[in-house]
């Protein structure tokens, strides 16, 4: 019944597009074309850590194609045509040579979906220097401050934004006693760091700090494992997991030694999206993205679905499709993001971070979105999380 | 104690002078319908009315409510006596806004996720065509000459100009970021639109479709952020306009012919839709999460009283 139904209105609107294209001066036959490139490498698969959640290998690309479907619906009444080029590096392909063949000098506007590393390596090319690269996958606050490149805007809350949204909710609930838990790998740690810092910054105390040191395929041993391991001296609220891989995080909840909620990586998490998220028009984006893409929006497909969405923003109001021109646009006061958030997204003009509301959801219900009432800040409450512009380490000229 | 008896000879002048009118009030958490005596300040019922409903508005001879039931995908035609189901008209997925002309035969209705607009015949209740228009189409209305249909698209940031006559785009004017609602002047001179976004209230011409005037809300102690513009209504004579601000939780008074912003009125929590009473001498407030409306005395322009309602009050209708 459905697939028919959506058959006879796709047939609909065709029909009434081309007989309204013939008659109506209304819609701009298009005189500008915007160039978009969505440049990602293939990555691997991950060894699965329980048979719920499939792996996703499009994480991203589906949202820069529902924003430019967007796009050219406005671009239909302004003349303007946005078209998306993807290219996906193989897993053993090397990215550089493909940026340098693929991209070349033919875009001027570059979806990146890469790591951390591989996202500096791109920006340092010549051939990135005259670009304006939109990173829809990194959290590193490291590449917001002290490395930071200024042909970079970056769409994802970094890890500092996420640990100061929950530190609020924390601070809300009055649980000012965290039990640290942080695994093996290099973005634990960077993740267990942002913790500390929001600790630090909302007074709030860490009274116990431990690594996960047992096994990672838990499955049968989480029971007495956990138990034990959360067997601490000092008394603590909440017990807060850094694992950003979703090693071990989710064999906590439950099997504490002592009753205690889990936040972090793994049970109340911080994001930029999330399935349950509803408000602000949110239940339309997440339809349309449904429909389209046959599955749930991820956080990478929201970043990837802003940048697109800010570059055909940004090139509506200016009617430009110069590099620079947009740039400033979207670094001034002007530019107001529709993000499904409530308040408008924006850029933050000293480090090109997205400055945002972060998500505080559970699995099947949205807690809170930060910042958290009461949190207040001069300017915009929002920049109540993450780096603010006097603590910024980067030193970029627009 | 003297303002005590000003306050009840206030009260008992408004009493005498107001007529019998009746507010109904969309309960989008609730299922249902309020029913509100606005003079006595009560909620005299509440009716089970469908699933989610949102949109509201009465026909022009008072007799139907026409309400979008957004989890049915319909739109309900409600007897406003008996509140009784009369029909059902086909409004698409999930109807949220529409429209009503000036001679109550069209409706026109939003299709958010089909981004499209449905012009029903109300008589055939029959769909007679659909419109193409941007991405997320909310706020619409029609012109009270008739001669057009606003809809404004909270994606594609456009308001779209649809002839009445042939049912097409003839033009589309670029807007501040997510425009909500919209409303023309009692002389069809002047479109009215407002930004979520960015805050602003736009003033259109309706003859050069352009912005004439472009005012920013600015409410002390309120960050901008939350300083979100939803419904607009103009009083008939283009004296003032009222703006809902959203979770600023204000009501703001806008002098139509010089289009400064006079006053900021506190009401209750996001408030969203508003209505005037049939003398315009009242306006009635929907107030998203403090579950009421406030009744706003508009010769004093003060806030006379709120009244509880049910969950999630979204829309507001007024009956004679």
């Amino acid at each position: 019944m459905r697939p028919n139904t959506r058959l006879l209105q796709i047939a609909v609107h065709i029909l009434f597009s081309v007989q309204l294209l013939s008659v109506n001066s209304a819609y701009a036959e298009a005189k500008q074309t915007i160039n978009i490139a969505y440049f990602t490498q293939e990555q691997k698969v991950p060894p699965p850590l329980s048979n719920l959640d499939a792996f996703i290998p499009n994480k991203g690309i589906l949202g820069s194609e529902l924003a430019i479907d967007d796009n050219n619906t406005t671009g239909q009444f302004t003349g303007q045509k946005f078209v998306l080029k993807k290219i996906i590096v193989p897993l053993d392909g090397d990215v550089a040579e493909a940026f340098n063949k693929e991209v070349g000098d033919q875009f001027s506007h570059v979806v990146l979906n890469l790591p951390a590393e591989l996202t500096n390596n791109i920006a340092d090319l010549p051939a990135a220097k005259q670009k304006l690269l939109f990173d829809a996958a990194t959290v590193d606050d490291a590449l917001r401050n002290e490395q930071c490149r200024n042909n970079v805007l970056h769409l994802l809350p970094t890890r500092a934004m996420r640990a100061d949204a929950l530190a609020q909710y924390m601070m809300k609930k009055r649980w000012n006693k965290w039990f640290l838990v942080i695994g093996a790998s290099e973005e634990d740690r960077l993740f267990a760091e942002a913790i500390k810092r929001a600790a630090k910054r909302f007074g709030m105390k860490i009274v116990e700090e431990k690594t996960w040191e047992h096994t990672y395929d838990a499955r049968r041993t989480a029971q007495s494992d956990v138990a034990v391991f959360t067997q601490v001296d000092d008394d603590y609220d909440v017990l807060v997991v850094a694992d950003e891989q979703g090693r071990f995080g989710e064999y906590l909840e439950y099997r504490t030694w002592n009753a205690r909620p889990v936040i972090g990586t793994q049970g109340l998490v911080a994001t930029s999206w999330h399935r349950t998220h509803e408000q602000w028009g949110a239940v339309q984006i997440q339809n349309r993205f449904k429909e389209q893409a046959g599955r749930w929006m991820e956080e990478q497909d929201y970043a990837a679905y802003l940048a697109v969405r800010a570059i055909g923003e940004a090139t509506t109001r200016t009617k430009s499709n110069d590099v620079n021109t947009l740039k400033n646009y979207m670094l001034s006061a002007a530019f107001a993001l529709q993000g499904y958030k409530g308040n408008p997204l924006s850029f933050r003009s000293w480090d090109g971070q997205l400055r945002q509301p972060v998500l505080l959801a559970a699995p099947r219900s949205m807690v809170a979105v930060a910042p958290i009432e009461g949190f207040l800040h001069p300017k915009t409450e929002l920049d109540t999380l993450g780096y603010d512009q006097p603590e910024s380490t980067c030193k970029w000229s627009k | 104690m003297k303002q005590n008896v000003f306050g009840l000879f206030l009260t008992m002048a408004l009493t005498g002078a107001a007529q019998a009118e009746t507010v109904f009030v969309t309960l989008e958490k609730d299922n249902a319908l309020a029913v509100v005596d606005p003079v006595a300040g009560k909620l005299i019922k509440t009716v089970e009315i469908g699933q989610r409903p949102r949109g509201i508005a009465i026909s022009p001879d008072n007799k139907f409510l026409y309400i979008a039931i957004s989890d049915d995908n319909t739109i309900k035609i409600i007897d406003a006596e008996t509140l009784k189901e009369t029909g059902k008209l086909p409004s698409g997925e999930d109807p949220e806004t529409f429209a009503l002309n000036p001679a109550g035969d069209r409706l026109y209705v939003s299709n958010e996720d089909d981004s499209q607009v449905t012009v029903i015949d109300i008589k055939r209740k029959k769909a007679v065509k659909q419109i193409k228009v941007g991405v997320e189409p909310e706020g619409i209305t029609v012109s009270p000459d008739n001669l057009w249909v606003a809809s404004a698209s909270e994606t594609t940031n456009m308001v779209h100009w649809i002839d009445t006559k042939t049912n097409a785009i003839v033009e589309n004017t670029l807007v501040d970021p997510r425009p909500r609602a919209l409303s023309f002047t009692a002389d069809s001179q002047q479109l009215w639109v407002t930004s979520e976004m960015a805050g602003t209230l736009m003033v259109l011409d309706a003859k050069t479709k352009q912005i004439i005037k472009n005012i920013k809300f600015d409410v002390q102690g309120v960050t901008a952020d939350k300083i979100q513009p939803v419904g607009v209504v103009i009083d008939k004579d283009r004296r003032r306009g009222y703006v809902a601000l959203g979770p600023a939780n204000r009501v703001a008074v806008v002098n139509a012919q010089t289009f400064e912003v006079e006053k900021y009125l506190l009401v209750g929590q996001r408030v969203w839709n508003l209505a005037f009473s049939p003398d315009q001498k009242r306006l009635y407030t929907t107030n998203g999460t403090s579950n009421d409306i406030s009744l706003i005395d508009l010769e004093t322009q003060t806030v006379t009283k709120s009244v509880g309602v049910g969950t999630y009050p979204w829309g507001v209708a007024v009956k004679p």
